[in-house]
């Protein structure tokens, strides 16, 4: 389905993931992290950058994952996006919904 | 019960770990990790066996059982032959290490790294002559049976034993 995000029209499924990464804009991405209640930072940023380019590399995601490669601890993740933070993050970064159990 | 309650979400989840072998510490640990990432509290209380998974000396020591388990599909004769659990072990670990889930310890930092809570069991530990020292460093605290049911409190709270 679509929906109006930052003015723009996006393409996104039926739990508001973004289904065309291409679609995405720090715009949307601002406007998806306001839906969430949160404020972005560089921290955030860093994040949402690291998810981009493992999704595009292939990588499966995990928490783990993020902790050991990313740009933030684990500790700092759940944090920065309280409530689920790998599924936020990655909502707000217009990637899938990680289907990781870890 | 109306709609409303009969959609009522998890908001914590008390997992009880009673055994040490390597399955059930791993079956407990993904389910209060997978309850962190959902945003769901977690939080385990480690009680007679389920000690040894906090237990410094032995966490990274733990086995699958090969006797006494016809889902291993060894007969029990020959899995209690010994280093049977040994070598059912190290291919489980290589298994898990494959699906990038970490090893007892760090999976304990892992968790606490999430904001899961960690409890043990001040009854097992006197059983066992264990002692605070002897446990993992960054637990929350040793809890009796009754401290254990306080941390249930709330609606959306849901224990489970393993």
């Amino acid at each position: 389905m679509n929906k109006e995000l930052a003015g723009s029209m996006v393409s996104v499924n039926d739990e508001g993931y973004l289904t065309d990464l291409s679609q995405w804009t720090k715009e949307v991405a601002l406007a998806l992290a306001k839906e969430e209640g949160i404020e972005m930072t560089d921290q955030h940023w860093a994040v949402v950058e690291f998810l981009q380019q493992s999704f595009k590399n292939g990588d499966a995601l995990s928490i783990r994952s993020v902790g050991k490669r990313g740009p933030v601890t684990i500790k700092d993740l759940y944090e920065l996006f309280p409530g689920g933070p790998l599924k936020k993050a990655s909502k707000i970064a217009g990637i899938p919904k990680p289907a990781s159990c870890i | 019960m109306d709609e409303k309650q009969d959609n009522e979400p998890v908001k914590k989840m008390l997992l009880i770990l009673s055994k040490a072998t390597l399955d059930s510490v791993y079956a407990c640990f993904v389910l209060a990790n997978g309850a962190r990432m959902e945003g769901i509290e977690a939080e385990i209380f480690f009680t007679f066996f389920g000690l040894e998974a906090i237990n410094k000396k032995r966490m990274e020591r733990l086995h699958v059982a090969t006797v006494g388990n016809p889902a291993m599909h060894i007969p029990t004769l020959v899995g209690g032959l010994p280093g049977m659990e040994a070598v059912a072990t190290k291919m489980m670990k290589h298994e898990m290490e494959k699906l990038d889930l970490p090893g007892v310890g760090e999976f304990l930092d892992l968790l606490k790294d999430s904001g899961a809570r960690l409890w043990a069991c001040k009854l097992a530990m006197q059983m066992f002559h264990v002692t605070e020292a002897d446990l993992y460093d960054d637990i929350d605290g040793v809890l009796t049976v009754g401290g254990f049911y306080e941390r249930a409190r709330g609606n959306g709270t849901h224990l489970l034993f393993i």
